[in-house]
């Protein structure tokens, strides 16, 4: 009988060209997603040592980090964020790789269209040069982020030298209680193993909460597995997933549809299957959780209050010190009473259809708080005509919040959405990090109905403060 | 990638633990189309402070930068390697990196050091104390030292890593040579 194995080590084993003992197995990947960011210094590689793209046909490039969010009408006003969108076009044209260009009706976030568009299938090896590839595990596939050295690397052969990682179950068992949502659970998460408690390994979410969340919840999970340190995140394929995937642009059709679901359901977990850790946390005791520091372990149940950090013992509670110095918060603060300024909905966590939904309903009725900015983003231009074709922008836009075009946005501020120094926000990215969302600025990171709450009462809130 | 046999010189003290690529590297530094050019950049929002510790004149021309735990957390951007082997720095030293980043690094040259939390803090100490402090990273011998301290400590570095610093090896043309059974393994999917 075979050995058990699980679903992470399934995925891997099936993707193995070559495997000498001692040295990193060298892996196939069928899916390469390519952004304008991390790319140019890679092609310019592959130029330079005259090597073409092995596989054109598994490569999809978008542009997503730089793109405006405004009229996209106008000439982008940064000449290097210009020069970076046009490099893109060009290696596009050059080596054969589809495009989705700004603009178009499928461009997106990265990890938002490969989904959307059914490219994202179980049992994938799925890579691209940005670390919240991690997002496309929802789906069962083994998907990380990569450098630009590997970006070229795949681009070159559709192959990666990698070890092999650890595997690490993560149980969220039992029901969420109302009002708790798959970015509260993974704040849970990383507030509980640290940024560092996944290094080296693949994390697989199991567990009752887990199977209960629709495919949205599930990448909004996988997607921030690398700020607890994972090589990737992790959820077996199940009804769910497949309901998602049928008649995707991408997936398969007919009979190869029929023989693709045995093959995906064939991935999960062994049951004899054993873990190199575990960890199992309790769905009934999680609520909606903010961020207070300048890392996404930083973190509490809004109910609580910033932390002492006499609480932390060594280079944590000197992190958290330089935290709240880069903060401007007191410990003891209730997270209920700190107030913002900018309230960002958008993101590859947060900026799904039913994110958007979610956020609209809290706000229907109420406005903006006065002198606040919010903005909602969408995740791709595919999401924010669904999202015109519900009305949710007329809701968003009454309630006076600016209502954007498909890009990355205040989520790393690389285009002309940022923060100004000192500012505060509630944002459904995931990254907290100084200076992340524009020099200065301090983020705090939330679920997209804590961010709608919040945009209406000024300072952190739960939707049901609003009735 | 060239090779990387011994690396020797002076260290700066950084310390801080989870160090993310965002403060190597701030994103208004990513839209660049090259390779080179990023050093400038390399901590760009510590560096307004002046106090910070790269500003200090006794770390100029160091070599070796000596970080706290989690060293390189965050995005993948493999600029943040560049920004640092642009400054001057040809190792890292930290007891536990960021899997992508040491993955941007060991493809790079940048010499990644894992060595234990007691080592890590003998060495900021001692190079704190002394600024002039020479350390030596002996990459065949997994060692690291710094002899007027009194230190010496073995590092955690995987042989097939080791040997690729050692030769310099070219990660794509080694791939390429399995030509054969990367052929075999394609099948006609159409995506
Ligand atoms: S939305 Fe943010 S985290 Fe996601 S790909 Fe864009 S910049 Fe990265």
């Amino acid at each position: 009988m075979a050995a058990a194995r699980t679903l992470s080590q399934k995925v891997w084993d099936r993707h193995v060209v070559r495997a000498v003992a001692g040295e990193p197995d060298l892996l196939y990947i069928d899916l390469h997603l390519v952004h304008e960011v991390t790319s140019p210094q890679a092609f310019d590689g592959l130029r330079l040592s005259g090597r073409k793209v092995r596989r054109p046909d598994l490569t999809l490039a978008t542009m997503d980090h730089n793109v405006p969010t405004t009229d996209l009408s106008l000439p982008i006003e940064d000449p290097v964020s210009a020069k970076q969108i046009e490099a893109l076009r060009r290696n596009c044209e050059e080596f054969g790789i589809r495009l989705y260009a700004m603009g178009e009706a499928d461009q997106g976030i990265v990890h938002i269209i490969g989904p959307e568009q059914g490219l994202t299938q179980p049992g994938m090896t799925v890579v691209c040069g940005d670390s919240h590839t991690s997002t496309h595990g929802a789906f069962g596939a083994l998907a990380f982020g990569i450098g630009t050295s590997e970006v070229e690397h795949v681009l070159a052969t559709q192959t990666l030298a990698q070890r092999r990682p650890g595997t690490m179950a993560v149980t969220i068992e039992g029901e969420l209680g109302a009002g708790v949502t798959p970015k509260d659970v993974i704040l849970a998460v990383i507030g509980t193993i640290g940024t560092g408690g996944g290094v080296g390994h693949v994390i697989e979410y199991r567990g009752s909460a887990m199977r209960s969340l629709s495919m949205a919840g599930r990448m909004t999970v996988c997607n921030m597995s690398i700020e607890a340190g994972a090589r990737a995140g992790m959820v077996a394929p199940d009804d769910t997933t497949f309901a998602y995937l049928e008649g995707r642009p991408y997936a398969p059709k007919g009979a190869a549809w029929e023989r693709a679901l045995d093959e995906w359901r064939s991935l999960a977990t062994d049951d004899r299957a054993v873990f190199d850790r575990e960890v199992v946390i309790d769905a009934a005791d999680l609520r909606p959780h903010v961020t207070w520091g300048t890392n996404p372990a930083q973190v509490v149940p809004i109910d609580g209050a910033v932390p002492d950090p006499a609480a932390f013992e060594g280079s944590a509670r000197e992190a958290a010190e330089r935290a709240l110095v880069y903060m401007a918060l007191a410990p003891g603060t209730r997270i209920r009473d700190i107030e913002v300024d900018t309230v960002f909905i958008g993101s590859c966590t947060n900026a799904r259809i039913e994110d958007l939904r979610a956020a609209a309903s809290v706000i229907d009725g109420h406005k903006v708080r006065a002198g606040l900015r919010a903005l909602v983003v969408p995740g791709s231009m595919r999401v924010k005509a669904q999202a015109e074709a519900e009305g949710l922008d007329k809701v968003f836009t009454a309630a006076g919040f600016e209502w954007r075009n498909a890009g990355c946005s205040m989520c790393l501020g690389m285009n002309p959405d940022q923060l100004a120094p000192g500012e505060r926000a509630a944002s459904t990215s995931n990254r907290n990090f100084e200076g992340r969302q524009g020099r200065g600025g301090r983020t705090h990171l939330v679920s997209p109905a804590v961010a709608a709450a919040t945009a209406v009462a000024g300072h952190f809130a739960t939707p049901e403060e609003l009735d | 990638m060239d090779a990387v046999r011994v690396v020797q010189g002076t260290a700066v003290p950084l310390g801080r633990s989870d160090v993310d690529t965002d403060q190597i590297i701030p994103s208004e530094w990513l839209k660049r189309v090259e390779r080179t050019g990023f050093g400038r950049g390399l901590f760009a929002d510590w560096r307004v402070d002046r106090d910070f510790v790269l500003n200090q004149p006794e770390y100029a021309g160091a070599r070796i930068l000596l970080a706290g735990a989690n060293f390189g957390t965050g995005s993948s951007r493999e600029h943040a390697v560049w920004a640092l082997q642009d400054y001057g720095f040809e190792a890292v030293v930290s007891p536990r990196f960021a899997d992508i980043f040491r993955n941007n690094a060991t493809k790079t040259g940048l010499l990644p050091v894992e060595v234990d939390a007691a080592v890590s803090d003998a060495l900021l100490a001692a190079v704190r104390d002394d600024p002039s402090i020479e350390l030596t990273i002996d990459v065949e011998r997994r060692l690291i030292a710094a002899p007027a301290a009194g230190i010496e400590a073995e590092f955690a570095l995987d042989d097939f890593t080791r040997d690729r610093f050692l030769h310099g090896l070219d990660d794509i043309g080694v791939a390429l040579r399995y030509e054969a059974e990367i052929a075999a393994f394609e099948h006609p999917v159409v995506v």
